[in-house]
């Protein structure tokens, strides 16, 4: 029989012992060692039916085929602009993908995104070699004007946004601000001073006490307390 | 990139700033001595999650010839990139050297150690004072956070034991540096027409101009330094002075 | 002749006070700082990053870049100069295959994870310190590794093996003296830093490595404990 070495939601540290016995599988995370399952990166041990796995508390953004990530402009090429997206890794978005408008061949690129402009952009391909592809085409996809971009851990961006948006929702509302979170830990706010620099506040506080149990009461009532 | 900018402004119009400071309001500032047990003087500064250490070690060495009856100063700064990812390994360069160079005008020029009393034998011997400042964490204004750190560890100077041959530097005398000035620099930041104090790394990305200035107690300016391309006009000097020597007076308190 | 007390009253399997902290520099990706009796390093990891020149680039995996310093005012003599010297660099090389072969780098290829050891306090047994600490920096970064990586020196002075030379021991003057610094795998207990100067016998040094082995055995319980600690503060407030 399989035994369980740790707890659930336990903080773990690589090297540590997960579990032993062969009925329990590595997830992501962890890897096999003989009779055990041991963790190679730091976080939180879960158990998911027989698979062990890791769910990371820090570490860079790690680019995923799906993601809709923040990401700025820093070239522009002759079919296409080149991304950074906040990752060891620059993406790519072409013509094709960037506007449902036509663009005429040899158009001048910048009049649609010039350098330094911030964007909301879905990940539509990932290769071994980390070249990233990048589409405007989307729900949501734009252009991200005005507004400031705050940075995150990349790993707390799932308690930002909440069970189904719940918590960015909550903070959007409770502060009127407009708020766009992109999974690579790239946030993009915008209000007034005042309501902005509380959300950014609320944020930062969340990326902070993300390990906190009970943490959407306990980011209402301090956003309630705030804006009384 | 000139939309960010306008964006801060939004804010800096309304008298606030993206951490919710006000223009003129300093961040935390602390002080610790002592806290390189091989260094004659020692201190770290945080400002805000801004870290700065300096060191000072003492050696005895050859006067310049001009002026064999005076010790000799010499600041050195490393911005290792432990500090800040835009920082890169080698040897100083521009940035590192201005501010070594203003933090090594407001100590020298304004007179803050007697430098014939590390006299030891008139164009033979004198005392050499080596300051290095290194910053751990930079979160932007490390101008002030290196002049601080600076008089404090020179405040924190105790000189080691001399035979007149060799320095035994495990063993440390109560005697410390001849010191009667704590020059303390304040850099304050021009962003479109807004001036303001205390930036971090995002706001000094934004910089038109900066002013540092080093004051002592008396409001006696012993140093300045102007950076960032755009032009000062008069006024904006003087509000700026004005600003800096009030700051420096906050700052006197904590040493 | 005979050592007989060690010249700070500690036993001879035992290391100097040690302290361990993880997240400790704010702008990097990772960071920690070690502490054994008076020799202090802070640590910061930044990458998985972009590396260039591009010719230094792998395309099957991350590179590992070590850099180790001493800041100019943390020696016991004169001042350090600084920058790049023999020693530093070479310190730097040891470092790295201390820790290269604990790390899994194939999800990050053509990039570079950097490491930056500074030292701001320097008593004996810098590079261990800065091996704890990297190891602790590289994990607090998120980067994939295997195990963990202790060091520590172990050694001779005259006829004792003893465990964390301090200063005066390596200095001693009346016997012979070795200066063995070790790095240890936490799960393996494979060695990955070996060096020596002085002189010990054969049986001497297997003593002296199975010592330190166990001393390992503590600083990575240490290690763990302030990683744990960083992530598992909640619920206090």
């Amino acid at each position: 029989m399989g035994k369980l070495i740790i707890k659930e939601k336990e903080v773990v540290v690589p090297g540590d012992d997960l579990a032993e016995g062969m009925d329990y599988l590595p997830g992501n995370g962890t890897y096999r060692d003989g009779e055990k399952i041991v963790a190679s990166k730091l976080g939180l041990a879960s158990v998911d039916g027989r698979a062990v796995k890791i769910i990371a508390l820090s570490g860079q953004y790690s680019p995923k085929r799906g993601d809709t990530v923040i990401g700025k402009v820093i070239d522009v090429t002759i079919n296409g602009w080149r991304f950074e997206i906040n990752c060891a890794y620059s993406s790519m978005l072409s013509m094709k993908d960037a506007t449902s408008q036509f663009i005429q061949r040899g158009a001048d690129l910048t009049q649609y995104y010039n350098i330094g402009e911030w964007v909301t952009a879905t990940i539509t391909n990932v290769t071994s070699q980390k070249l990233i592809d990048l589409t405007m085409k989307g729900p949501g996809l734009r252009k991200l004007v005005g507004g400031r971009i705050i940075k995150v851990s990349p790993s707390k961006v799932p308690r930002i946004i909440g069970k189904m948006g719940s918590m960015v929702t909550m903070i959007k509302t409770q502060t009127n601000c407009r708020i766009t979170v992109g999974q690579n830990g790239l946030i993009w706010l915008q209000g007034e001073p005042k309501d902005e620099i509380l959300a950014a506040e609320t944020i930062k506080k969340i990326e902070s006490e993300s390990h906190i149990s009970g943490l959407t009461e306990k980011i209402e009532a301090f956003l309630k307390q705030k804006t009384k | 990139m000139n939309s960010q900018k306008d964006y801060m402004m939004k804010f800096l119009n309304s008298g606030t700033r993206f951490d919710g400071r006000k223009l003129e309001e300093y961040r935390k500032v602390s002080v610790e001595y002592g806290v390189s047990k091989n260094a004659e003087g020692s201190a770290r500064v945080k400002i805000g999650k801004t870290e700065v250490l300096a060191g000072i070690k003492l050696s005895v060495g050859k006067p310049f010839p001009d002026t064999p009856n005076d010790g000799v100063l010499m600041v050195g700064a490393e911005l290792i990139p432990m500090s800040n990812p835009e920082f890169e390994s080698g040897p100083p360069g521009i940035q590192a050297i201005e501010l070594a160079r203003v933090i090594d005008r407001g100590i020298r020029e304004s007179k803050a150690i007697d430098i014939r009393k590390l006299c030891i034998e008139k164009g033979e011997k004198v005392w050499l004072m080596s300051v290095d400042i290194v910053p751990v964490n930079d979160d932007g204004n490390l101008f002030d956070a290196a002049g601080l750190a600076t008089v404090a560890a020179l405040k924190d100077t105790l000189f080691p034991k001399y035979d007149g041959v060799e320095i035994n530097y495990k063993e440390k005398t109560k005697e410390g540096l001849p010191m009667s000035k704590e020059p303390i620099s304040i850099t304050v930041i021009k962003i479109g027409d807004k001036l303001l104090i205390d930036p971090t790394t995002d706001e000094e990305k934004m910089i038109e101009a900066r002013l540092t200035i080093a004051s002592i107690k008396d409001k006696t300016i012993c140093a300045l330094q102007k950076g960032g391309e755009d032009p000062l006009t008069l006024e904006e000097i003087d509000q700026m002075v004005e600003l800096g020597l009030k700051k420096a007076e906050e700052l006197h308190k904590l040493l | 002749m005979s050592y007989k007390k060690r010249f700070d009253k500690r036993e001879l399997d035992q290391t100097r006070p040690m302290e361990a902290k993880a997240g400790v520099i704010d702008r990097a990706d990772g960071s920690a700082y070690f502490k054994i009796g008076n020799t202090e390093a802070y640590v910061a990891v930044y990458g998985p990053r972009n590396l260039h020149p591009r010719f230094l680039q792998d395309p099957e995996k991350g590179v590992l870049r070590v850099n180790y310093n001493m800041m100019p005012f943390s020696g016991s003599g004169e001042r350090v100069r600084p920058g790049l010297s023999r020693r530093s660099r070479e310190i730097s090389m040891v470092t790295k295959n201390a820790l290269l072969l604990t790390l899994d780098l194939k999800e990050f290829p053509n990039s570079v994870v950097d490491v930056f050891v500074e030292l701001p306090q320097t008593d004996a047994g810098t590079r261990c310190a800065g091996i704890c600490a990297a190891s602790m920096a590289l994990a607090d970064a998120g980067i994939p590794m295997k195990e963990m990586v202790s060091a520590v020196s172990v050694g001779r002075v005259d006829d004792k093996i003893v465990v964390d030379l301090g200063y005066a021991e390596e200095a001693y003057e009346d016997g012979p003296v070795a200066d063995v610094p070790i790095a240890v795998l936490s799960r393996s207990q494979k060695f990955s830093l070996l060096q020596m100067d002085g002189e010990i016998s054969k049986d001497d040094l297997k003593k002296g490595l199975e010592m330190g082995r166990k001393a390992c055995k503590e600083i990575h319980e240490l290690q763990r404990k302030a990683l744990k600690d960083k992530y598992s503060t909640g619920d206090k407030k």
